[in-house]
């Protein structure tokens, strides 16, 4: 740990805390209700009253914004946490017990990596249907794969060191080998990959709720906003300006931290 | 070496068969799709009949027998919604979306391994910092989001590009920087490590020792060495292009495949979806196996037994 934390990746955390703040205190920071039509106000742009501007049904940009951060990082982290759990689990009992099972996962493994990963997702979610527990499911079930290649790696190198051989070799049973011996020694990778990971799954979630799928409106999801603000691109640029500007940022935050934790925690995947 | 390129095509005959099936039966888990098909006043009779005439009456298995026999002579059944045959449906999609992908590659390759080298040769100068921080953000900022504002400042705004359909070169500007920025940015990325790694070996010292001038040093030695990485990524990305490609090609009505893909998926045309599939996988799978391929010649070290 022995990086200062400086520059970008101060600006990355910054970023971060901000998104959280605004996912955790949204009904303090958001000047309006989020879902509060006026329809006095349609389409009003950027103003003192309203700084991101109203959309087609006279709500407050901004307000949709900041609650926006709510699913974005809900999705971003539970999915994380899921495919990681999936993925991780997988992955340890492939590289660690080998055979069939191994073969078993590896297989499933490479026939979803054979395919783009934001078109199995959608293919997925059209399948499971909309809303936002099958948007989590469906990125899991797209996502999980990547962390079994890593882990599975990683526990093919460690299985025959010493200390593991040792532990075998005592009589340990194999939970305790694998959770006290393995498992520790594959943090770090996995650390770093979820959170680069983050930013994919919330770019991910946020390109399937603009093509149609996923979060459905009125919710406020900044992915849905854009699509709303696509058919008023022409006039009413705002609409899709700022929710998408919200999640670029949101995304660049979590790559900055994520690099900065790669440099810090494992220089050998620099890339 | 032939050992291995058998392995590699049965394994990626195999990935494309599993896929296939997959998808298959999951899209009948949401149920028989005919009812999208007919009009509103239709007769319980004609639904039957319909559905009889189309095999969705038949238990899944059977289904899945009569789909692998045709497909195995090309015929992958006829569009629910065109009521034509699927295949030829897809393939005519294909020339506009190969034709996006291979300038957007171009606009990659061009772009991006320059700002790399640059950045790496030229290490912490202001060059440098630039190209970080256009990468990074390059590899936040959503495709979708990105192509509506080129729309917006390109097109609305300044009025310099049409911002849908297809035709002369102007047509593709903005959708193929849309497809672009996100590998550019990855490229770009990669690039700069790679060279920077191989700045850093030996065999640098001993040229610049000799009295080789930089440019040759870049040239002859860093360059090659450190086209492994890239070529992996630029290989595997051109597969996610076709990912990218849906996006892209809904934003600016773009008439190929991944425009059509989705429509198929969101209107549950599960013919042309099943072909899409196929192609998807395909391309996919003999992208990874240039990739392979290209190692032999860039590293000599590398060899297929």
């Amino acid at each position: 740990m022995g990086r200062p934390v400086r520059g970008p990746a101060l600006a990355g955390m910054a970023i971060v805390l901000a998104a959280l703040g605004c996912a955790f205190l949204a009904p303090y920071l958001a000047p309006y209700n989020p879902t509060a039509a006026s329809f006095a106000a349609v389409l009003r742009p950027p103003s003192h009253a309203h700084p991101f501007g109203t959309d087609q049904l006279g709500r407050d940009v901004l307000s949709r914004v900041i609650f926006g951060a709510r699913i974005a990082l809900l999705v971003g982290i539970v999915t994380v946490v899921v495919a990681g759990l999936v993925g991780c689990s997988l992955g340890l009992a492939s590289g660690y017990f080998g055979g069939w099972c191994d073969a078993v996962i590896m297989r499933v493994a490479d026939v979803q990596l054979s395919f783009p990963f934001i078109l199995l997702a959608l293919t997925i979610n059209a399948i499971i249907g909309a809303g936002l527990r099958n948007i989590i499911a469906s990125l899991v079930i797209a996502g999980w794969p990547l962390y079994v290649r890593v882990v599975r790696g990683e526990v093919l190198a460690l299985r025959n060191r010493e200390y593991v051989q040792a532990a075998v070799a005592t009589g340990a049973a194999v939970g305790r080998i694998i959770l006290r011996h393995v498992l520790p020694n594959v943090t770090t990778p996995i650390i770093v990959i979820s959170t680069l990971q983050v930013s994919q799954f919330i770019i991910a979630e946020a390109t399937i709720s603009f093509l149609g799928f996923g979060i459905q409106p009125p919710a406020a999801a900044w992915g849905t906003m854009v699509a709303d603000g696509r058919n008023y691109i022409f006039f009413a640029w705002w609409l899709s300006a700022f929710p998408g500007a919200a999640l670029a940022l949101t995304a660049l935050g979590v790559n900055l931290t994520g690099d900065w934790l790669r440099d810090t925690l494992d220089p050998r995947l620099r890339t | 070496m032939t050992r291995y390129l058998v392995a590699r095509v049965l394994q990626a005959v195999i990935a494309v068969f599993f896929a296939l099936t997959a998808v298959f039966f999951l899209v009948r888990i949401t149920g028989d799709p005919v009812i999208l098909f007919l009009p509103l006043d239709v007769q319980p009779k004609d639904i039957t009949e319909f559905r009889h005439l189309l095999g969705f009456d038949q238990p899944v298995w059977v289904q899945y027998g009569t789909f692998l026999g045709r497909a195995l002579h090309g015929d992958f059944g006829a569009s629910l919604r065109y009521r034509a045959p699927a295949l030829p449906l897809v393939l005519q999609r294909f020339p506009a979306t190969v034709k996006l992908a291979v300038v957007s590659l171009a606009l990659v390759a061009a772009g991006a391994v320059p700002i790399g080298v640059v950045s790496a040769s030229h290490r912490g100068s202001l060059v440098d910092t630039l190209g970080i921080a256009v990468t990074a953000l390059g590899q936040a900022v959503p495709g979708f989001w990105l192509g509506l504002m080129l729309i917006w400042i390109f097109g609305v705004w300044l009025r310099w590009f049409p911002v849908s359909g297809y035709g002369d070169w102007t047509h593709f500007v903005l959708p193929a920087l849309t497809l672009a920025a996100f590998y550019a940015a990855q490229i770009a990325r990669v690039t700069r490590s790679a060279v920077l790694d191989a700045l850093g070996q030996d065999y640098v010292r001993t040229a610049r020792a000799k009295g080789m001038s930089e440019p040759n040093v870049l040239a002859r030695h860093v360059l090659k060495n450190a086209a492994i990485p890239v070529v992996t990524v630029f290989g595997l990305n051109a597969g996610q292009l076709l990912g990218g490609a849906v996006v892209t090609e809904t934003i600016f009505a773009w008439p190929g495949l991944g425009g059509y893909i989705l429509n198929a998926l969101l209107g549950r045309d599960f013919p042309v979806v099943m072909v899409g599939v196929l192609f998807t996988s395909l391309i996919y799978v003999t992208m990874n196996f240039l990739v392979d391929l290209s190692y032999l010649w860039l590293n000599p070290q590398v060899r297929y037994g």
